[in-house]
């Protein structure tokens, strides 16, 4: 019972990360992704590791089974009950639209008009209840949405956050009679003030309920059948884990969960690494996603948008994302000006170089003709080898022969233009958040991150690079990091002068109490539990609130809240840090409290991870002519993993391994650490 | 083109420059105290031609209608600097004046001057709205402004900084002008801080590539988008379209004021001409030369929505507007309501383009920002005030049906959540829904316009305004498509239902403790004939309760009756 899994099952490839902390062993393995269930390439991908599955006490899953039901519209017929006269919030959105530019497109909402039913009752927003909840409306709505097939119904009433009586009734009433345990409540998924965002999380958590709990349980019954009788457990958006059947209960938030496990993981690396600060860029198929960590913490976003529409209102790791991934297509317009993206060939057909029909260039078909990619051994062990001469003669013909280039120049020109993209990526994601990126560290990962490196460090000015041992399965490897954590919020909506703290201390032991049980009630073991809390606050007046950590003491489970005069100064302080200046006789309001329960898992040692013995000259496999800039280099190829730790390799070069490729510029020198990293900085930073 | 440019370069220059202005946008969102910019992002930055004035790159996310006024601000500067003679590094003008920087009062403009090696080489400049300048109503929309001075203080282009120094005097006249000076403090502070941004941004990129390469990329990025902007019109076949629409009225006299113009495409250029259209009115639906300027390329960005944000894809087109014109109004002429007007000019722009290029060009959307205010004496006697834009449907299209509840074309901005409005005033919303039958019949039908009730709560009851068009002119479909509902307002008296006598304008409406006003908002034109629609997709309408029975049959015919219920 001693190894741990991570398993994160991407688009194209299925991850699995293996640890054997008694044994002080890592593996890692790529499979398939299989489609339309996932369940087969998951399980597949650990066979390939572990034989006995009653050696695995835990195993984590970070899952896009979520995330693709909603994005190919694939969950459940789910019905709506709410109040008179609001039946269309969810088809109305905030007034927004999909693009500034073109007024073009529509919006379906994944519940029809006609599963939205209406029913009398009415909250006002300051909790009085003007209308008690009409339950014989309710229980017809319910029978004409059973009659209609829903699987799942969601009950969403006005100002359900500031007194959940009705809908608390209306929930009780409906669970007497529907056939399942998909019933949920606005003010139970998220009691938060805002009616869109509240109703839209609501309505895509039952929307997922059906088919995301179904995926869970058939993986649950496959591990346990295979002897599993360890913690199953699944990452959420907040790049915490919980528990199976919080996941089963709660599926809205896992929307990004593979990504922010990816993020979770590059964040203790780079810590352990000793880099507090550190941008990580995720190279894809079809994107590249950028994430911020300062201080060894991850930025967290209340809320994203799936698709246009389609709002998910949890905290999320806060990952920007631009269409330039491996595959996107490099193209010139009609005014003479080269292109990358949006359009991409993703993983099918993929890059000319893959030979799957595709005949249109890519920033994969770039790196292939340069001889940045080795055409021998393509990534996934799909295909024999890649078709170089068929990536050179369609950028000849789409970028080369238009801008009167050669293939070598008009393949330095796609990179060029797609690393400024990516570079201009990470240099607004740190403006916006009030950083400047030259003092962060960058990490890659992902299949393709690592040959861009020595180009984000030139282009954004980072001082250097730290690429993990095993960028491919980042996400993976995360999976095993990630602490359990529940986030709850409650809107308070007072002044701070009148502000009831009776109230206030009651929501923040119910947190407390139902976070600390989720702990308990979990059979893996914390080397500690941390409870945070935040408010959501402003001046009257202003509908911008800002963040405001509250010290909060917490003794045996049980709160001491904070008196108005502590979360005054505390208001004060986030206040001047994210303004420069107070407001004069300004009046302070709370909005929102949301707190967070953490139980902190034991971290493995990365040391687990690095080399044991072998040399430089031993790694070495070969030469190979590789373009940089405007000339042919011959480049040295490594085995990447098979570097000692503390070996310098100056560029040009090339390190190779399974899934990955890293690329050292001529001017740049990489050197692995006691981990297994290796650093990359130009030659005459490094001593 | 003086130095000439490898494309790659020019490639990387392209993104570094437009970085720039996006860099400058997120920096003041980050800072700005008033919601309207931080939320809203009712704000703008770019750079600009140092003798021109022509804007050579903006940032993506400021607002659609800043994007072709901006020029025309730097350009006030660029006048006002040549006049004072001694223009220096270090120098920031500061201006709202609506009648030479477009748009109305609230947008404060700061412009400041780029040098590079003691010599100009362009401007920055950065616009935002600022939450109060001054006049008669907080919020500066006053629907009865008969001239500028009943809308806001009026600042011309005025140096507020010299080499660098800022001159705090005016900073003291600013904040002792508006109603909410913290506010516009910390917005001035950002947009400073904006400008300071660009200008080291601008540092290393010259630092980086040289002036000349710069300059040189500049010049071929502007040539470029007018080689796009010929391309799409030579593919344009040649000859003239007309259109015409309404306002309503200017909110004074109960007239129609048309809006016409006469679009001609001759190979690879365009005419705009708006002859045709009523003089300058007496109440606050005029709008100033640039502003109408600006419109257009609103209008033209959204038929071609992949050209860049650059001067040079106006080059190829000229926009006429007669002089005496509600769209060349001059100084103190009240540009309060501008969004009615360039609403209304944009729709004319569709109908006519649709002609020319029925798939390039989406029907007119709504039309109108409906500003709708509620206000009143709470019981401790604090005042409130409900201020708000509603959202109504969008154009069908070649490709799909219009968007239901979407924002103005000329903004991006997004709706105050209800439980966010019920929280902060003493109102409940007895509806906040689609409006059936609301939508442009087609082929492609309009998207949905909505339907809002509101309850007074308060034991004081309230006062209301409403600014808003299309009560008498309905949205229009192109392609054959046809038009959608028009606006229609109506408020609850002991008496009854009323509805105004200038059909959507109308101030000082007193109401009761539980007495109510509903907005039903237009939705969009439809697209392509009715006749062309899927009987499928029309029962599906019906079924969803989004088209009553009788006029599916009345628009669709009865081919839909026989369609299974799905």
């Amino acid at each position: 019972m001693s190894k741990m899994i991570g398993v994160d099952v991407g688009g194209t490839f299925t991850d699995v990360f293996v640890l054997d902390e008694a044994a002080g062993t890592a593996e890692v393995a790529k499979v398939p992704t299989t489609r339309p269930d996932q369940s087969g390439g998951f399980l597949d991908g650990i066979g390939q590791r572990v034989s006995d599955l009653s050696e695995i006490s835990v195993v984590v899953h970070g899952t896009t089974a979520g995330t693709n039901a909603l994005l190919e519209r694939k969950g459940a017929r789910i019905g709506v009950i709410t109040t008179a006269g609001l039946r269309d919030v969810l088809e109305m959105r905030r007034r927004d639209r999909p693009r500034t530019w073109g007024l073009r497109g529509d919006f379906e909402p994944v519940v029809p008009r006609d599963l939205r039913l209406e029913v009398p009752e009415r909250v006002l927003a300051d909790g009085t209840i003007r209308t008690p909840v009409d339950l014989d409306a309710v229980r017809a709505a319910a029978a004409e949405l059973l009659d209609q097939g829903c699987l799942a119904v969601a009950v969403m009433f006005a100002n359900s956050y500031a007194n959940a009586e009705n809908e608390a009734r209306a929930v009780a009433a409906l669970r007497e009679i529907w056939p399942n345990d998909h019933v949920s409540a606005s003010s139970e998924i998220l009691p938060e003030i805002r009616e869109f965002e509240r109703f839209s999380t609501t309505a895509l958590n039952a929307y997922l309920q059906p088919e995301v709990s179904g995926y869970l349980d058939r993986l649950e019954l496959a591990l346990k059948d295979g002897g599993f009788g360890g913690e199953f457990m699944i990452v959420q958006s907040n790049g915490g884990v919980m528990a199976v059947d919080t996941a089963s209960r709660l599926p809205v938030r896992t929307a990004l969960s593979g990504p922010a496990a990816g993020v979770i993981a590059a964040g203790y690396i780079a810590s352990e690494a000793g880099f507090d600060d550190v941008i990580t860029g995720d190279m894809g198929g079809t994107s590249f996603d950028v994430s911020l960590i300062a201080g060894g913490k991850s930025m967290l976003s209340p809320q994203t948008s799936i698709d246009f529409g389609m709002v998910v209102r949890s905290p999320m790791i806060e990952i920007t994302t631009i269409g330039a991934g491996g595959g996107s297509i490099a193209w010139v317009d009609k005014g003479g000006l080269l292109n990358i993206g949006p359009e991409s060939a993703g993983s099918t057909p993929g890059p000319v170089a893959y030979g799957q029909g595709n005949d249109r260039p890519t920033v994969t078909d770039a790196n292939v003709v340069l001889g940045r990619i080795d055409p021998e051994s393509p990534i996934g062990g799909k295909l024999e080898r890649l078709d170089v001469d068929g990536a050179r003669a369609a950028i000849k013909v789409h970028v080369g022969d238009p801008l009167g280039l050669d293939p070598e120049a008009a393949a330095e020109a796609i990179l060029r233009v797609a690393n400024a993209r990516m570079a201009g990526a990470i240099r607004l994601v740190s403006i916006e958040r009030g950083f400047d990126p030259k003092r962060f560290a960058f990490m890659p990962f992902g299949g393709g991150g690592a040959l861009h490196t020595g180009a984000m460090l030139a282009e954004v000015g980072i001082g250097r690079a730290i690429v993990p041992r095993y960028p491919g399965v980042t996400s993976a490897m995360g999976c095993v990091i990630a602490d359990m954590r529940q986030d709850f919020v409650q809107t308070i909506n007072a002044l701070l002068d009148g502000l009831d703290a009776d109230a206030l201390a009651s929501f923040m032991q119910d947190h407390v109490d139902r976070g600390l049980a989720l702990l308990d009630a979990a059979r893996t073991t914390f080397q500690a539990r941390e409870i945070a809390f935040e408010l959501d606050m402003a001046y009257v007046g202003q509908t911008h609130t800002v963040s405001v950590p509250i010290d909060v003491t917490v003794t045996h489970g049980t709160v001491t809240p904070p008196t108005q005069v502590e979360i005054a100064k505390a208001f004060d302080d986030a206040y001047l840090r994210a303004y420069g200046r107070l407001l004069k006789n300004g009046v302070r309001r709370v909005m929102n409290l949301r707190s967070a329960v953490t139980g902190k898992r034991p971290k493995f040692d990365l040391g687990t991870l690095a080399p044991v013995g072998g040399s430089a000259e031993a790694a070495l496999k070969g030469q190979r002519r590789v373009h940089f800039g405007d000339q042919w280099f011959d480049t040295a190829i490594y085995n990447r993993l098979d570097l000692p730790v503390g070996a310098v390799i100056d560029g040009p070069a090339i390190l190779e391994q399974p899934d990955t490729t890293v690329l050292i510029e001529p001017h740049l020198r990489g050197t692995v650490d006691a981990y297994g990293n290796t650093v990359i900085a130009a030659k005459e930073a490094t001593p | 083109m003086s130095t000439e440019i490898d494309p790659i370069t020019l490639a990387v220059l392209a993104g570094r420059m437009e970085q720039i202005a996006d860099e400058m946008d997120a920096t003041l969102f980050r800072a700005a105290f008033n919601p309207i910019i931080a939320e809203a992002h009712d704000a703008s930055h770019g750079l600009y031609h140092a003798t021109s004035g022509d804007t050579l790159v903006q940032g993506k996310s400021g607002l659609p209608i800043f994007v072709g006024v901006m020029s025309f601000a730097v350009k006030a500067v660029i006048d006002k600097a040549a006049e004072h003679g001694d223009l220096a590094d270090g120098d920031i003008y500061i201006f709202n004046d609506a009648h030479i920087g477009g748009t109305h009062l609230s947008d404060m403009r700061l412009v400041r001057p780029y040098f590079h090696d003691g010599k100009l080489f362009c401007y920055l400049a950065s616009v935002g709205h600022w939450h109060d300048v001054g006049g008669a109503v907080p919020g500066n929309y006053n629907p009865a402004a008969t001239d500028a001075f009943q809308e806001a203080f009026v600042l011309p282009p005025v140096r507020l900084a010299r080499g660098g120094e800022v001159n705090t005097d005016i900073i003291d006249i600013l904040m002792r002008n508006t109603r909410l000076p913290q506010s516009a403090q910390g917005d001035l502070n950002g947009q400073l801080g904006a400008l300071d941004l660009g200008v080291r941004r601008m540092d290393e990129l010259l630092a980086e590539y040289g002036p000349d390469t710069v300059r040189a990329g500049l010049d071929a990025l502007g040539e470029r988008a007018e080689t796009l902007m010929r391309s799409e019109l030579e593919a344009l076949p040649d000859g003239r379209w007309e259109a015409t629409d309404y306002l309503d009225n200017d909110g004074i006299t109960d007239v129609a004021l048309p809006i016409t113009v006469a679009l001609e495409i001759r190979g690879d250029t365009m005419t705009l001409d708006f002859a045709g259209t009523a003089p300058r009115c007496a109440g606050p639906v005029n709008i100033a030369l640039p502003t109408a300027v600006a419109t257009a390329y609103v209008a033209i960005k959204h038929i071609f929505p992949d050209l860049p944000a650059n001067a040079g894809v106006m080059r190829p087109i000229s926009v006429l507007i007669p002089e005496g014109s509600m769209l060349s109004a001059k100084f103190p002429a009240p540009v309060g309501g501008y969004t009615e007007t360039i609403l209304r000019m944009i729709d004319v722009i569709f109908s006519a383009a649709a002609q020319a290029a029925p798939d390039r060009v989406v029907a007119n959307a709504y039309g109108t920002i409906n500003a709708l205010s509620i206000a009143g004496k709470r019981k401790n006697g604090q005042p409130w005030v409900m201020f708000s834009f509603y959202g109504g449907g969008h154009g069908g299209s070649s490709e799909s049906d219009g968007l239901n509840h979407g924002n103005a074309p000329i903004s991006t901005a997004t709706i105050p959540p209800m439980e966010i409005l019920e929280a902060a005033y003493p109102v409940m919303f007895k509806q906040w829904a689609l409006r059936p039958d609301s939508a442009g019949p087609g082929t492609h039908r309009g998207g949905m316009g909505a339907v809002y009730e509101i309850e007074v709560l308060e034991e004081n009851g309230a006062e209301a305004f409403l600014f808003g068009e299309r009560g008498r002119h309905a949205p229009q479909g192109v392609a054959g498509g046809g038009a959608a509902a028009m606006n229609r307002f109506e408020f609850e008296q002991d008496d009854g239902w009323h509805s105004p006598p200038l059909a959507s304008k109308m101030r000082g409406i007193a109401l009761r403790q539980g007495q109510s006003v509903r907005l039903e908002t237009p939705g969009g034109g439809g697209y392509g004939a009715a006749s062309g629609r899927a009987p499928a997709a029309v029962a599906r309408d019906v079924a969803m309760g989004l088209l009553s029975a009788g006029e599916a049959t009345k628009h669709y015919g009865d081919a839909w009756t026989k369609e299974p219920r799905t």
